[in-house]
């Protein structure tokens, strides 16, 4: 669906991206991680062809960028940084606008298309009020509207959950999620690690301008060969598995083990009162981190039931 | 496109608040030389202001001639200025390229529509200045007081054909500035060539806000870098020493619409006119499109 070769882009003598190859294929939910000012949002661009690379090919649903960006474009739905819309109109009025302005927008089926993006982000019956008198998360809200009215193949969204609050933020993924079943690709960025790993089934994440990972979620949280165990005896717990526990806080307990299962069972055979037992996978936190020289203090990575936090600069 | 650039001009208050503003300054300038009959003499102040009250029909001309210096180029800077770097500043231009709109296709219907708003207030300046002039100054009356340098009067009673040509419809002559009789059909023509000079200038005045647009995400700032430049032209227009660029300057031949009203009309300068508004709209518009086409876009 998107592909990038060796993609740089350079703004005086400033590498906005470098040498990015990306890889996003059809069906996938796919995560641009970065911290604020790590090129994502020139990335987002490049692809829309908003902004002109200085290096490296760009194809999206098998069209080159910014070549023949006007095949691709109407098969997207995008969100681009913040949304945008005319003030003094309402969102209805906006989202008839944009419609109208391009290609692919039927007049027969507008006001039909323009109700059903409305219903799908939440905005139905409110949407007559100006953008004027829209909050934040509504103004959000609306912006996704503009990205699905075509019913496209491809969203690409950049940073899709700014400004929700944690009931949009569900809804949002809900919604996403939904489409993704339908056989919508996404493609978003973000710097909050926990709606990438909530939402999202492929990531990249970006350091500086390159793409530093690329995999599947999946495969990247494979099992660390360690499970959790939480005991109301741990002392016991230690002389049962002899040196197989690596570390111990209170009553939790790091076990060495590949194999849960024979784990829980050796315990339940000594006797020892198992409360809970996980096998150990590493967060995606600690991924990104791994391989980037950010901080965590340049990832947002808010409870998961609290908006978004003031955007931070990196760089 | 079009059709939705032209919506967002209908739709924003603004458009009618200035094409208003920009008919009620002449009604105000009626209202008070109806009121003390005092007119500037022939030769002073704004063009035909001095022959209104002889003749309310001159009335379209003298006020296009009060809106020209700065309403009409102060109303379509901002308008053209805010084009492409309004929509930049709203964030709404990256939406309209995403949509896809192309880049060539958004500046053509911007051109067009600064282009209807101003095609628009020019005919509405005419319009009710015509009814301004009828209604409140009154219709060709007893006078004469020669208007121009001629000084034979057109028409020497209401509905009594004074001169030879006059006596078409209103059956009163119109006087032209030469002095020489005009129909009102002659006049009608020569309104309507004035409108069309005076909004080619205006696109003259829009090519260069345009342009600037595109390079700034300040609407404000275009559309004062184009009337900073008409301000500069003028000041050179007058200017003996730049006589040698005077006749390329955008403002040069801005009242050249006068000579319309002059028996026979008086081409040369009209024509020169329309030939550096001609210039001035290509080369703005042109460089416009070749900056526009080629920026990355990070407003």
């Amino acid at each position: 669906m998107i592909t990038t070769q060796n993609l740089t882009k350079r703004f005086g003598n400033v590498d906005a991206v470098r040498e990015v190859s990306l890889d996003v294929r059809e069906g996938d939910r796919y995560g641009i991680l970065g911290p604020n000012g790590s090129g994502k949002s020139t990335l987002v661009r490049m692809l829309l062809g908003l902004v002109y690379a200085t290096s490296g090919e760009i194809s999206v649903l098998g069209h080159r960028i910014p070549k023949h960006a006007g095949r691709a474009l109407p098969e997207i739905g995008a969100l681009i940084e913040e949304p945008a819309a005319y003030p003094h109109l309402s969102g209805r009025a906006n989202l008839r606008l944009l419609d109208a302005a391009g290609p692919h927008g039927a007049r027969r089926t507008r006001r039909r298309r323009v109700d059903d993006a409305l219903e799908q982000v939440g905005l139905a019956g409110i949407d007559r009020r100006p953008v004027r008198a829209y909050s934040l998360g509504m103004r959000q809200r609306l912006g996704l509207a503009g990205a699905l009215v075509r019913r496209p193949r491809l969203l690409i969204l950049d940073e899709p959950t700014n400004g929700l609050d944690p009931r949009g933020i569900r809804d949002m993924r809900d919604l996403l999620v939904g489409l993704n079943a339908t056989g919508v690709t996404i493609f978003l960025s973000s710097h909050l690690l926990t709606e990438v790993s909530a939402l999202c089934t492929r990531i990249g994440v970006l350091d500086s301008g390159r793409l530093v990972l690329q995999d599947q979620l999946a495969s990247l949280q494979e099992p660390t060969g360690r499970v959790l165990v939480s005991t109301d005896d741990p002392d016991q717990a230690v002389a049962t598995l002899d040196g197989l526990v690596e570390h111990r806080d209170g009553a939790d307990l790091v076990v060495r083990s590949s194999d849960a299962a024979e784990l829980n069972a050796r315990l339940v055979r000594a006797g020892v009162p198992v409360r809970s037992l996980a096998v150990q996978r590493r967060s995606l936190e600690e991924i990104v981190l791994n391989v980037t020289g950010a901080g965590s203090d340049q990832f947002g990575v808010p409870p998961s039931d609290s908006p978004a936090p003031e955007v931070q600069d990196a760089s | 496109m079009i059709a939705v650039e032209l919506f967002k001009l209908v739709r924003r208050v603004r458009t009618w608040l200035t094409i208003g503003l920009i008919c009620a300054l002449p009604l105000v300038v009626a209202i008070f030389i109806a009121v003390t009959h005092l007119a500037p003499p022939p030769g002073q102040g704004s063009a035909f202001l001095s022959a209104v009250l002889d003749d309310g029909q001159l009335y379209p001309a003298a006020a296009l001639a009060l809106v020209l210096p700065v309403f009409l180029p102060v109303a379509v800077a901002v308008v053209a200025g805010e084009s492409i770097a309004g929509e930049a500043s709203a964030g709404t231009l990256r939406y309209l390229l995403a949509r896809p709109v192309g880049r060539t296709r958004l500046l053509v219907a911007k051109l067009i529509a600064v282009t209807t708003f101003t095609l628009t207030t020019v005919v509405a300046v005419t319009i009710t200045s015509y009814a301004t002039g009828v209604l409140i100054l009154g219709p060709s009356r007893a006078a004469a007081v020669g208007t121009g340098s001629g000084g034979v009067s057109g028409a020497i009673a209401p509905g009594a054909g004074g001169a030879p040509t006059a006596g078409l419809q209103s059956g009163a002559g119109i006087t032209s500035l030469s002095g020489a009789p005009l129909t009102t059909l002659d006049l009608v023509e020569r309104v309507f060539g004035a409108m069309a000079f005076i909004t080619v200038s205006m696109l003259g005045v829009a090519a260069i806000a345009i342009f600037l647009s595109t390079f700034t995400e300040s609407a404000l700032g275009a559309a004062m870098g184009a009337l900073a430049t008409l301000v500069a032209s003028e000041v050179l227009v007058t200017l003996n020493a730049a006589s040698v660029v005077q006749p390329y300057l955008p403002t040069r031949y801005w009242l050249a619409w006068i000579d319309f009203f002059r028996q026979p009309i008086f081409w040369r300068d009209i024509q020169r006119g329309f030939a550096i508004q001609a210039v001035y709209v290509v080369v703005f518009l042109a460089s416009a499109w070749a900056n526009f086409a080629t920026r990355d876009i990070t407003s």
